[in-house]
């Protein structure tokens, strides 16, 4: 499912239609104070990616500071959509980029990207379930601030680590470093598949891994990161 | 204009008062400045920094002997205020950094204030103490209990003084309401609630009752694929307790009023400003974003703040603002790498002199502007330790934005970044400001005549 395009809302509103085309294809203009700096293909395509990897940085965050998670989301779309008119124009001679690279660009990332965004966002909404158990208090925390030692955060993000490898480009060695995760190897978390578990190799000198199949390798990731629904009372005052 | 104590007039001089803070190059982090609140009277100040700690500053009484400084602020009590802490359920790092202070109206000799993080609001009672009771009956002067087989006679406790001690307490600690950070807290004019703002909601609280709050604004989406909006921050009308607004990330102000519903949902009034045509980027809702949201001391104005402008707005005018003021334009055609390296995501905040008519908020390179609303001029100023010399008058500064630059103009690309004046406060009825530069933090009063 697609995110909506987040865009700024306009007192005078005539179809979407109508408000995309006159919001996106400003660039289009070569007379436009905002272009004048860069040919409108190469501005778009180094700011999506820029904005990709501060996504990326964000994500990687054990919480990630949502207004500039959504800020960054909603100019991607605004960068994705104008990347997308630039495509369906003929293309202009006087540019150097070559042919198709906003094509390539959104065939590699428009579905994945749109994928984990949603994906993103979906889990976000599951932290809310977690946060309804009881806070641990304050005098019982732990002296200082946790090293790097303890164990990574298992937080609803780092579930885009199978539907978007592009994403998380180290994969999902380091958030399990206490634990054999010979059976979730490689294979489970390639950047082309969209989810698709297969099944795991077997290491030299690794244990043999009992024989899991690909629901029950789901459920075990979903128990481990948390995904199932939690039914928790409303908490107080809500 | 009204003259008199606490007028702002283009004659104004501002003069260096003092400067609290370390001098040494290398800042630690936690000493950096994160917010920064003079309390009703103007008598405190005070500074929460991203240590946890808050650091309060007592005015000194003015000297007759030497009328020509004003008092100074010197420590009046630092603590504690926050701890990080792990969420063990969600493994996650809760920061310690003070997100906002807000006092309290004095209502006796103590002094209240609430102080928040990212997930959790406290209320300290800050007060002295200059006496101590003696000759108790069942403890001795250590405070170690007496056996009662040895008191043969009753003797009643004295006061007697000691050196005045100035001790915080926690008097409640308001948990467990936020699963987002919490952005801003504000008291209502009933002094009885307050509330508290995280990114997609807002709470209502109780002084008195901590284990539960209201919630009176949800826009979390039921789906959170159709996020694109959040709350960035919430005020309190000063006089009307059932009102309230908030700004958002798209840069819109919700006007709400308590008596309408229970959850705030639908406003009462909404307020936005046309996109200039003109100035559309692929950096236009970002920079439309609104970090500062404050109601004029009369509740009649909001004043927001976005990336590079400040906006007053009437209550009773939607569809624009009243005032615009470009805080630093030439920043417009470098947003490609403001982006680039986050600054476009700084948060500055706004603030009213004591009589509506000036505004003022930082900038980068340690610059802060004032602006005065009747005459429409403007000044920018700077926070640095070399104009730090006693009542030395600060010159305003001015930035180069093309063509020849003059001796005392600084060049845009020579703008230190890492320098911004995110948090700035002024005193509630006399021309004192206080201004956070990183872990500084600068005292400037006007030049007495």
């Amino acid at each position: 499912m697609m995110l909506s395009k987040g865009l700024k809302r306009k007192r005078e509103e005539d179809e979407e239609g109508k408000e995309a085309l006159a919001v996106d294809t400003w660039w289009l203009d070569p007379g436009h104070p905002a272009m004048a700096q860069a040919p409108p293909a190469m501005a778009s395509s180094s700011l999506f990616d820029l904005s990709v990897l501060k996504l990326h940085h964000s994500l990687r965050q054990s919480e990630p500071d949502l207004q500039h998670l959504v800020l960054v989301v909603n100019t991607l779309w605004r960068i994705q959509t104008c990347m997308a008119l630039t495509a369906a124009l003929p293309p202009m001679p006087s540019l150097p980029t070559a042919p198709g690279i906003a094509d390539n660009l959104l065939a590699s990332s428009d579905a994945s990207l749109s994928a984990s965004m949603a994906s993103l966002l979906e889990d976000l909404s599951h932290i809310e379930g977690l946060s309804q158990a009881p806070q641990p208090l304050v005098d019982e925390g732990p002296p200082g601030r946790p090293t790097g030692g303890a164990p990574p955060s298992l937080g609803a993000l780092d579930l885009l680590g199978p539907a978007t490898g592009c994403l998380l480009d180290d994969g999902l060695e380091g958030l399990f470093e206490d634990t054999d995760t010979s059976v979730y190897d490689s294979e489970l978390w390639a950047p082309a598949s969209e989810g698709h578990k297969s099944s795991p190799e077997d290491g030299p000198g690794k244990e043999e891994a009992p024989e899991l199949d690909e629901a029950e390798l789901d459920y075990l990731m979903d128990v481990l990161v948390g995904i199932q629904a939690l039914e928790r009372p409303p908490g107080p005052g809500r | 204009m009204i003259p008199g104590i606490g007028a702002f007039t283009w004659d104004t001089l501002w003069c260096f008062s003092q400067v609290k803070g370390t001098m040494e190059t290398g800042t630690t982090e936690a000493d950096i400045i994160s917010t920064v609140e003079f309390n009703h009277t103007g008598e405190l100040l005070a500074t929460g920094d991203k240590g946890g700690r808050v650091v309060i500053f007592q005015r000194e009484q003015e000297s007759k002997n030497q009328v020509h400084r004003r008092g100074e602020y010197n420590v009046y009590s630092t603590f504690q205020s926050h701890e990080p802490e792990f969420d063990y359920l969600k493994s996650l790092e809760i920061e310690e950094k003070i997100n906002k202070i807000r006092w309290l109206p004095q209502q006796n000799a103590a002094y209240f204030l609430l102080s928040t993080n990212d997930k959790t609001v406290k209320l300290w009672k800050v007060s002295e103490r200059d006496k101590r009771p003696e000759g108790y009956n069942l403890k001795d002067e250590e405070g170690r209990l007496r056996d009662p087989a040895t008191i043969t006679t009753l003797r009643v406790p004295v006061l007697r003084p000691m050196d005045l001690m100035v001790e915080a307490t926690p008097r409640r600690v308001f948990a467990n309401a936020h699963t987002y950070h919490i952005n801003s807290i504000s008291v209502n004019s009933d002094y009885e609630t307050y509330m508290s703002a995280d990114d997609l909601r807002i709470n209502l609280w109780n002084f008195e009752i901590t284990n539960q709050s209201f919630n009176i604004v949800d826009i979390k989406p039921a789906n959170m694929e159709e996020l694109t909006e959040v709350i960035t921050a919430a005020e309190f009308h000063p006089h009307h307790c059932n009102t309230f607004v908030y700004s958002s990330s798209k840069g819109t102000i919700r006007l709400c009023d308590m008596r309408a519903s229970a959850l705030c949902d639908r406003h009462t009034k909404f307020f936005e400003e046309p996109e200039d045509p003109s100035n559309r980027s692929f950096f236009s809702e970002i920079i439309s974003s609104i970090s500062d949201v404050k109601f004029s001391h009369s509740g009649r104005y909001i004043m927001t703040r976005d990336y590079l402008t400040v906006k007053v707005w009437d209550l009773n005018m939607e569809n624009r603002p009243i005032e615009t003021y470009q805080v630093h334009d030439y920043l417009r055609s470098k947003l490609c790498s403001l982006y680039e390296n986050d600054c476009i995501f700084d948060k500055f905040e706004c603030v009213w002199n004591g009589s509506d008519s000036v505004i003022m908020t930082g900038s980068y390179n340690n610059f802060f502007r004032m602006f005065d609303r009747n005459t429409k001029r403007d000044v920018t100023l700077e926070a640095s330790r070399e104009n730090s010399k006693p009542r030395a008058i600060l010159k305003p500064r001015k930035v180069c934005v093309g063509g020849k630059r003059r001796k005392d103009e600084i060049s845009v690309d020579s703008l230190d970044f890492s320098k911004k004046i995110l948090h700035t406060a002024w005193h509630p009825s006399e021309n004192i400001i206080a201004v956070a530069a990183t872990n500084n933090l600068y005292i400037f009063q006007d030049k007495v005549n």
